[in-house]
This record gives structure tokens, sequence and C-alpha cells, in this order.
């Protein structure tokens, strides 16, 4: 039963998932944590946190994520699959139709049209995410150290393009000393 | 088949070693493919590339199945995809068995009480980015909004939202197609009376080809 749901809810997402990483970061965030409540909000923001630091693809590592944690190494390879399964019948059966440049061009509209509606699909993945569990010290005593990181880390990102990676680090290192 | 085993290895390689995502990647499928092997000419690589980034799903698996399949084939194309995606695998799988052994140590706890803010800072972070290279005005802001709306306060799937934004996009994109096509048939037959308006509507809305940040 849960390899069936696995499978549904990845190859759901593999068709869907229009706009790169962090637009079917939030697809997954929907169904993993709100639907089917496999897995906490924190547990979903630790493995965020692992999949950026990792080589490779975002949504694949959190699909072998998910799949692993939900049901074992085969559930890792079921999720992994499911993701790339409408990709690999794409190949075949949409190429063809895509490769001539009027469909292409009609193709790149619907996605420049699409991109106003996928940046509100992420913001609202990340809004989701915040709450007490991942804001731990939040409303309790004058520190929020959270908040803080947080505003911090979105400056660094958003208007200097810091890198994640050195990002996370740098959070970790505060947490460390901070809690 | 000597082939299939070269475009595993490339692929094996740029999946190993690449941070950050579909982007940081495509500058060494370039390298590898058009570059060292020659297996693709330049041009047709971009074109490629400006195809396979509208299409959904996991931008560096497009990309190494449509190499590996215009190079040799179906065998090819799972030996690059699967080149691609065997080091996130593996590493994801070895990482998550140790982080569970170690997860409630309370080093670890306080570490990632620090790192969870700033993944949903990482999160917020590109949305605002999207917004503003989708160049999203005062009249289009209701779209992101009506979105979240829809999505966190009305617990909506966002499923339904993307297949809705879909059919959106897709007559708006058929509508320009259409002012597009009226007005390189005025171009061509010479100005004929009554479509100067619709030409004129299409000239602000020439679909540019797009640009490389489509997918951050």
């Amino acid at each position: 039963m849960i390899y069936l749901q696995l499978l549904w809810v990845f190859v759901k997402i593999g068709v869907l998932g229009f706009g790169g990483g962090y637009a079917m970061l939030s697809l997954i965030q929907h169904e993993v944590v709100d639907h089917y409540a496999w897995m906490s909000t924190t547990d979903f923001a630790d493995m965020v946190a692992i999949s950026q630091m990792t080589p490779g693809p975002i949504s694949i590592n959190l699909a072998t994520y998910v799949g692993y944690t939900t049901a074992g190494f085969g559930g890792s390879l079921l999720a992994s699959f499911a993701l790339c399964l409408p990709s690999i019948i794409m190949v075949y059966f949409i190429l063809k139709l895509f490769m001539s440049k009027k469909n292409n061009a009609l193709m790149a509209n619907t996605l420049k049209g699409l991109k106003p509606a996928i940046a509100g699909l992420i913001f609202a993945a990340g809004l989701s995410m915040m709450n007490t569990q991942n804001f731990v010290d939040f409303g309790r005593g004058q520190y929020n150290i959270s908040v803080i990181i947080c505003v911090l880390a979105f400056v660094a990102s958003y208007f200097f393009k810091a890198n994640p990676i050195l990002l996370i680090v740098i959070s970790g290192v505060i947490g460390f000393f901070a809690y | 088949m000597k082939k299939a085993f070269e475009l595993f290895f490339s692929f094996f390689k740029i999946g190993a070693f690449t941070l950050g995502g579909g982007y940081a990647m495509l500058s060494m499928v370039e390298k590898a493919v058009v570059d060292q092997k020659k297996w693709i000419p330049n041009d047709e690589f971009w074109d490629m590339i400006a195809v396979v980034q509208s299409l959904p799903g996991v931008f560096a698996v497009n990309t190494a199945l449509y190499v590996g399949h215009r190079v040799a084939g179906t065998k090819g194309a799972f030996a690059a995809m699967l080149g691609a995606i065997i080091p996130s695998i593996t590493i994801i799988l070895l990482l998550a068995t140790v982080f569970r052994e170690y997860r409630d140590q309370p080093v670890v706890e306080r570490i990632f009480k620090g790192i969870r803010p700033c993944v949903v800072a990482l999160i917020l972070a590109p949305s605002l980015r999207m917004i503003k290279s989708a160049k999203v005005t005062w009249k289009t802001a209701i779209i992101p909004i009506a979105t979240v709306f829809l999505i966190w306060w009305c617990k909506i799937s966002p499923a339904y939202v993307i297949l809705a934004a879909i059919a959106g996009s897709l007559i708006y994109a058929l509508i320009i197609r259409r002012h597009e096509t009226a007005r390189r048939n005025t171009r061509d037959n010479g100005p004929s009376t009554g479509s100067g308006t619709s030409s004129h509507v299409s000239e602000s809305r020439v679909p540019r080809q797009k640009e490389k940040e489509a997918k951050p």
C-alpha cells in the first residue's frame, strides 16, 4: 500500500513539476507533510537541509530520502524511479512534438505564464514551515534566535545570492552555540 | 554499447560532483558532451536545452535523458539517466542511515535547531526572486497572492492549482500565438485595414525566448 502511495505521489510530482527543484520541493512538502502526514515539518526541514548540502538534484535527493524513511531501501528506489518515470515517457512521446520551433515557443510561453503561480506555490511551502516546531524559541523569552537566523539567511540569500550550503553551515554553528 | 558506458560515466561524474542543482550542472554537461566528446554540436545542444527547460520533472534527469537518447538511443538515455541519479541516491541513502542513528544526540539536535529557520529562508528567497524574474506587476500580483491563499489558507492541493495555472497560461500562450500569426500575415500581405490594432497588441506581447533563470 505504502509502495503504491509513493509511486502515485512521485509520478504526480514528476508530471506537475514545472519550474525546477524548489517547485517540486513544495509539491513534495504538501503531499508528504500535509496530505499523508508521513513526517513532521521538522523532519522535512532536516531533509531539505541534507538534500541541499549533498550533490545532485534536490528533488531526487528528497524523493530518495522520503522513500527511505517511509518504506526503507525499496521505497527509496521506488520514489526516485517514480519521479523520473514521466520524464522517461516524455522523451519518447513528447520529444517529436516539442522539437518543432512553433510548439516550443508555445510551451515556453505557457511556462512563462505559469511562473507567478509557481512562485506563490513555493512561498506557500515556506510559510507552512514557519511554525514553532521549526522556530523553537519563538514566543519564549526575549531572544528569538531562530527568527534572527531566518531573517539574516533570507537577506543573505535574496540580496547577496549567498551560497545556500554556506548559510546552512553557519546556521548550524549558530544553533550549536545558541541552544 | 561503448557510448552508453561513456554516457553513464560522464553523467555519473557530473551527478557526483555538482552541488546546487540543475543549472550548476549545465555547464559541466556542456563541457563533457559538446567540448570533450563532441557528441552534439554546440547550437543543437542549446536548442535542446531550451526545449528541456520548459518540460516538467527533474531538469538534470531530463537533460540526461535527451542527451543520452540523442547520442545512443534508448540504451544511451537510460545509461545517462542512471549515471545522473545513482550518485544522489547512494549518498542520500548513506546519510539517511547515519542521520537516523545520530539525530537524537543533543549536539545534532542543537545544530539542526539552528538550521531549520535557515531552511525556511532558503525556500522563501527563491520564490520572491522568481516573482521578480517573472516581471509580476501590481495587476498580475493577484496570481501569486491567490496561489498562496489557496494553498496555505484553504489547504487546496498544489496539484489542482498547477493544473488550473497550466490551463490559464496555455490559453494565454495560444492567444499570443494567434496574435503572432496575425502579425506575420499582416507583414507578409502588406498592411490591410482593421488589422492595425491587433498587430499593435501583439507587439507588446512578443514572446521572447525564455531566460536562463527559469529554473532556479
